[in-house]
């Protein structure tokens, strides 16, 4: 467990039409001291819930009722549209650039989460993004960045291998020291890699932390859209 | 340029017209025809001449009772045709052969062993709309109109028939019985003018001339009842149908076939997604929260740790396995995301080019994502390419998408690269599969659908 990553409670409303898996996902946010003030379990409840209970985060799944989908994602683009600092963190069954690039393209991307469901079974990271997307940061499930590292395009060709690692881990909102403990690489070679590759994508340096996952956000706007 | 064209070869259609080869001696004859032409003995006392008695007699009160059901049915019509439903009864005159075909072709098996198969085509679709105007369009349900007509009417001639013809026979074999129960009414039997038969020996001897008219109308009967038949078979299974309605319904069974496997895999995905994988899920969930509460390093916090990652392995595999069995994503939205899903998983970079107005129907998508899944397998397969195009356009009414890699070429619809498998899936929705591959490369796969 990422020891910076020391959460303040959050007032959750969790989306999701498993009854099985919304009650795992309630003990497992419960447990990390999060509230679920909400648990619903179709796009049209999520919308109501939302508006009545006004949480700090939104957890939903896209496939769920009324046409078993993509309803969960639909919601959380217009709740994104209506309320820019909602932060909601979506759950895909399966890898689409698609849904990635559509909720990315809400309020530039912050505080939007979009991870493959498997990784809520591990819990550390799941709850670590929570935290991440609650706090306004940008994590994209690290799939959908190998994929997108895989397809041709000019700005990611330019990437060395090592560079779009570092670009995926940068994807799934890590902080420099995290990267450099997963690459087992130095905190400077890092930031090395993040100016280079912050550069070679035409991106300005800044020292706003949000503004690293903008190299992803852009470039997923960009293949999304294709 | 080397074109596959889907082709649909076909065996000829079943001979099941009456004209098999005449029986021999000894051989069971199949017809009443066949029948006749035995050596008399053999045919006399067979059951022959009692079928086709039968036969005539069934088909004359069958005719009677036909005639006076059409009657009912197109005076109350006629009756009622000021109000909607009169109109509505007048419309099911035709349909009526629906009812008696069935008959037919039962009573048929009496002096015709060669079955007609019944000819209808089930409606496409479901309601009672869908197949009143199926069997209104058919030929099939005029045919057997006009058969139910037919009986309506010879009905009536086949019991004038057989009352003249039973009661000559009837007389002339009971002649002596008639004399001997009346043997004082002076008059006896008026068999003619100026001939009448008064004694008892006297009317023995027409008894001969009975049995003989017994056996002629047993041939008669029987040549009759062929006759109808033949005209039944004529009107019921029509020529064989041409090859030309065979093949286009083979290719609807086909996309029917086709549509009804992709339904089910939609069911099979859903079945999955809904049970299998959140239960998974919540499974690793459960793992997950277990693991934080053991020390690691304890034989539980092991054994928990290795149900955690064997169950998201198990998660892993069963996620590909479901987007094997039905991309979702095609169904949310559409082509050209589904497409780019898939080349994003490709072994080689592909880069996609589709822009599509619009959303296609759902077989026409299926078909071509199923071509271009195929196609890019193949590359990363046998072409060793190092990258790949996928475009898709619509243009004139066709979907024209096209796989393009820089391969090594040669590629063989012969050589069980799927690609017969292809244009078989491609020619159910009317499309055209191109492949041209020169040795050396490029290679290009061309799929035209109308849409």
């Amino acid at each position: 467990m990422d020891p910076e990553s020391k959460s303040a409670v959050l007032r959750i409303v969790l989306a999701e039409d498993s009854v099985l898996l919304r009650e795992g996902l309630v003990a497992l946010l419960t447990r990390y001291g999060h509230e679920v003030v909400a648990a619903v379990g179709d796009a049209p409840a999520l919308d109501a819930a939302v508006e009545r209970t006004d949480p700090d985060l939104v957890v939903t799944d896209v496939r769920m009722p009324p046409t078993h989908t993509d309803d969960g994602l639909r919601v959380a683009v217009t709740l994104r549209s209506r309320r820019p600092n909602l932060p909601v963190l979506v759950l895909s069954q399966y890898v689409e650039q698609t849904y990635a690039a559509e909720l990315l393209d809400t309020a530039d991307g912050a505080g939007v989460g979009y991870l493959l469901k498997d990784r809520v079974g591990d819990v550390d990271d799941f709850a670590d993004a929570v935290a991440r997307v609650a706090g306004g940061g940008t994590v994209v499930d690290q799939e959908v960045i190998r994929q997108l590292l895989r397809r041709r395009s000019d700005p990611l060709d330019r990437l060395t291998s090592r560079e779009a690692e570092v670009l995926a881990l940068m994807a799934e909102g890590r902080s420099n020291a995290a990267i450099a403990r997963a690459l087992v690489v130095t905190e400077a070679a890092v930031t090395k890699h993040i100016g280079n590759i912050l550069a070679k994508l035409d991106l300005p340096l800044d020292a706003d932390d949000h503004r690293r996952v903008l190299a992803v956000v852009t470039y997923l706007r960009r293949s999304g859209s294709d | 340029m080397t074109g596959i064209e889907p082709t649909l070869t076909l065996p000829g259609p079943p001979a099941t017209s009456p004209n098999l080869p005449v029986s021999g001696r000894g051989e069971r004859p199949r017809t009443a025809w066949q029948a006749l032409i035995r050596p008399p003995g053999r045919f006399l006392f067979s059951s022959w001449p009692w079928r086709a008695l039968v036969y005539v007699v069934s088909g004359s009160v069958l005719g009677f009772v036909i005639a006076m059901a059409l009657f009912v049915i197109a005076v109350t019509g006629a009756v009622l045709s000021v109000f909607l439903v009169g109109l509505v009864v007048l419309a099911m005159i035709p349909l009526t052969g629906l009812i008696v075909a069935p008959i037919e072709r039962w009573r048929l098996r009496l002096v015709d062993d060669v079955p007609v198969v019944d000819p209808h085509v089930p409606p496409t679709r479901p309601g009672p709309w869908a197949w009143f105007t199926q069997r209104y369009r058919e030929v099939a349900t005029w045919r057997e109109f006009g058969a139910t007509l037919l009986l309506a009417v010879l009905g009536i001639a086949d019991m004038l028939g057989l009352m003249i013809a039973g009661s000559f026979v009837g007389i002339l074999l009971g002649a002596p019985l008639i004399v001997w129960l009346d043997p004082d009414s002076g008059s006896g039997l008026q068999m003619g003018p100026g001939w009448s038969v008064d004694t008892v020996v006297e009317a023995w001897s027409l008894v001969p001339i009975g049995l003989l008219l017994l056996v002629v109308f047993a041939y008669l009967i029987t040549a009759w009842a062929a006759g109808r038949a033949q005209l039944t078979r004529l009107l019921l299974a029509g020529r064989e149908v041409e090859p030309g309605e065979r093949v286009v319904a083979l290719t609807r069974s086909r996309a029917r076939l086709v549509d009804a496997f992709q339904a089910e895999r939609r069911r099979i995905e859903r079945d999955l997604h809904d049970g299998a994988q959140q239960r998974l899920v919540a499974l690793t969930v459960e793992l997950g929260l277990a693991r934080l509460d053991l020390p690691p390093d304890s034989d539980a916090g092991r054994r928990v740790t290795s149900a955690h990652e064997q169950a998201k392995l198990a998660l892993g595999e069963l996620r590909e396995l479901i987007r094997g069995v039905h991309p979702q994503l095609l169904t949310d939205r559409g082509l050209a995301p589904a497409v780019a899903d898939v080349a994003g998983r490709a072994s080689v970079p592909v880069s996609v080019e589709i822009a599509l107005p619009r959303r296609l129907p759902r077989e026409v998508e299926a078909a071509a994502y199923f071509v271009v899944t195929e196609a890019l397998t193949n590359v990363d397969r046998h072409s060793q390419a190092t990258e790949a195009t996928v475009r898709g356009r619509i243009d004139d009414g066709r979907l024209i998408v096209e796989v393009i890699d820089d391969g090594v070429g040669g590629a063989d619809a012969g050589r069980g690269t799927g690609l017969v498998g292809l244009a078989d899936r491609v020619s159910v929705v009317d499309g055209v599969l191109t492949l041209v591959s020169p040795i050396g490369g490029p290679t290009l796969l061309r799929v035209e659908i109308p849409c």
